[in-house]
């Protein structure tokens, strides 16, 4: 099993109380809510928790791309990758990833990628993204031309990566004349591309495809959508004439050990809390805005939430553990979901989010000693 | 007054459209919400026009062909409409997304218009007067903020809509991201070839528009090469809705001063 240590970065000294008297923790959040002396502090902190990870033997430490929110304080995920290739030495970096269709030069990826991927001796590791639904509020980009610039955004820099320059890229929402990269990419054929989801069908068939192969990583979902999304992509794959390997599944979702399940449970239940309920909260139409998904599911998204009575309830850590949105627990119990996982997926990359929501420091160091002495043993065993 | 419905095509393209009354030729575009429903205002119209209240391009149960990627697809689509179907004298009305429609219509080629009447229309920007973000407005904050008069949105929240219904609400919106989400609501050059129209104008719009502000009005007046603007009290982003009775006499009063 492969295992990443990922951070969201999240601004933990946010005002819970005042931030939840506006419409989200994303886009419209004021901005006098951050204070960057303790804004600075948390670098810092996460910073340190990630280097940490490498110590502890983890085979990958991830970040990602989220604007203007303070769910998470990486704008630009490469400069803090680029912060933790001066200080860490064997692990691979994992920038999970990237949203393609937001920027108006994707070359610029290709190059800031090609760069981390020389300056850390091919240790990178390029995850693609869209970018949710708040962040084409928050960036202008047409959601509707989303899916479109993405897969366009992506062959562009693939080509970067693997074609000799210079060469012209004619597309219909990037032009160029000159596509020449300087420096490129130091693994060959270029960095391995990871692929994030929330597991819509059409992204499952586009990652699975025989020319890609990309792992693809559920993120966030209940344990049986993850295993429903896992088994699509291989169900996919047997379509397309292969069989996926564990290499090509992976599974993000926070996670917390303790001696007891009742511990984990008192020292991480209100922070998982407010992961979902504050720090993620957004409207359907930031969620959701339109032509971000294909009608078809957008319609699926609006009966699903109809179905659960669109009440807008709080999430209770209860609810995550008990649908394996989350697991927190003891060490066996945590391994006991793994393994469950494991079964029925065949899955064989797994994203800890180890902090996550306001998770101390010191509760943050914790989970991770005690899910490297007693999980990470059994999961490489 | 009976309506009949009916298609119209050109190039493949099937659009639907009612129609009603007799006299000089009046279009009716539509704003971003399509046209859910037949209204009062285009009643009094037709009382004295022949009114064509088309559903354009990716609204409503028209086609919505994929080439179709920007307003300057859509004007070009109408102009090649009209041409086809041997329209000529026409009075174009329009309506936020459909105003701006008008004018991007209007700036290519007015050559089978005789005049223009803006209903708050999108299309041009006040800089430094944003509009409001009809995009992350909910469904109920959204409809309010149409109006002035709180009780047409009432009105219309006490209704179920159908599945059907739901289908061409959700559809719209897809349409109207493609078209208006960036740059929100103008194209950065039209408001450089607005004294093209040198047609006959009226712009009407409503004092408390919580979408398209007052000030865009002044905006218009001064870009249209023959406009007169007037400015409704106690409205918002649907004068023709909102004061569908005066909007009417002023419409009338503007398309008769046309005529003589």
């Amino acid at each position: 099993m492969k295992l990443v240590s990922f951070h969201l970065m999240p601004y933990r000294p946010l005002d819970l109380e005042e931030a939840a008297k506006h419409r989200s923790a994303w886009v419209v959040l004021p901005n006098r809510l951050y204070d960057p002396v303790k804004g600075a502090e948390e670098y810092d902190r996460h910073i340190d928790a990630l280097v940490y990870a490498e110590e502890l033997g983890f085979d990958a430490i991830g970040v990602n791309e989220h604007h203007q929110t303070a769910y998470g304080l990486m704008p630009a995920p490469n400069l803090i990758a680029s912060a933790l290739i001066q200080r860490t030495k064997r692990v691979q970096i994992a920038i999970l990833g990237r949203a393609l269709p937001l920027v108006n030069n994707p070359i610029y990826i290709a190059e800031e990628f090609a760069m981390l991927d020389n300056l850390s001796k091919g240790r990178i590791i390029a995850g693609f993204v869209r970018g949710i639904g708040s962040e084409y509020h928050s960036s202008g980009a047409n959601p509707y031309f989303s899916h479109e610039r993405f897969h366009e955004a992506h062959d562009l820099i693939i080509r970067a990566w693997t074609e000799p320059g210079p060469f012209a890229f004619d597309g219909d929402h990037f032009n160029l004349q000159y596509v020449n990269l300087w420096p490129r990419p130091y693994q060959t054929p270029h960095p391995p591309v990871w692929i994030p989801s929330q597991g819509s069908s059409e992204t499952v068939a586009w990652a699975s495809d025989p020319k890609r192969q990309y792992p693809f990583l559920v993120t966030f979902s209940s344990a049986d959508l993850v295993a429903r999304y896992h088994n699509t992509y291989r169900d996919k794959a047997r379509e397309y004439g292969y069989e996926a390997g564990p290499t090509q599944l992976g599974w993000a979702c926070p996670i917390y050990v303790a001696e007891t399940d009742e511990r984990a449970i008192a020292e991480a239940g209100r922070a998982v809390e407010t992961l979902f309920n504050d720090f993620l909260r957004q409207s359907f139409e930031m969620l959701m805005p339109p032509g971000y998904t294909s009608m078809s599911s957008m319609k699926n998204f609006i009966s699903m939430r109809r179905a659960l009575g669109n009440a807008g309830g709080k999430i209770t850590a209860a609810g995550l553990i008990e649908t394996g949105t989350a697991l927190i627990g003891s060490p066996k119990t945590v391994l006991a979901a793994i393994e469950r996982m494991r079964e029925r997926t065949g899955f064989g990359i797994l994203v800890a989010l180890l902090q996550f929501g306001i998770l101390s420091d010191e509760l943050t160091r914790r989970n991770m000693d005690m899910f490297a002495a007693e999980v990470m043993p059994k999961l490489k065993g | 007054m009976s309506t009949q419905l009916t298609e119209l095509g050109v190039r493949g393209v099937t659009i639907k459209l009612r129609r009603a009354g007799s006299g000089p030729t009046v279009l009716f575009l539509h704003g971003a919400g399509g046209v859910p429903q037949w209204l009062p205002f285009f009643d009094a119209l037709a009382e004295r026009y022949e009114l064509l209240v088309p559903e354009h391009p990716g609204f409503g149960v028209s086609d919505d062909p994929p080439w179709i990627t920007s307003m300057s697809d859509l004007a070009m689509f109408y102009l090649d409409l009209i041409e086809a179907v041997g329209l000529d004298r026409v009075h174009l009305i329009g309506n936020s997304l459909g105003g701006w429609l008008a004018a991007e219509i209007l700036i290519r080629d007015r050559s089978r218009f005789r005049s223009l009447v803006q209903l708050a229309p999108a299309g041009i920007r006040v800089k430094g007067v944003p509009c409001g973000d009809n995009f992350i407005w909910g469904p109920e904050e959204a409809l309010r903020n149409l109006y002035h008069d709180q009780a047409f949105a009432d009105r219309i929240l006490a209704l179920t809509p159908s599945d059907e219904q739901m289908d061409v609400m959700l559809h719209n919106r897809f349409t109207v991201a493609k078209l208006g989400w960036q740059p929100r609501w103008f194209n950065p050059d039209l408001q450089k070839w607005l004294h093209r129209i040198k047609l006959p104008a009226l712009v009407v719009w409503g004092d408390d528009d919580k979408i398209m502000p007052p000030a865009y009005a002044a905006l218009w007046r001064e870009r249209l090469p023959d406009a007169r603007l007037v400015m409704v009290d106690r409205c918002g982003h649907l004068p023709h809705v909102e004061h569908a009775a005066m909007v009417a006499r002023h419409v009338h009063d503007f398309l008769e001063g046309v005529a003589r």
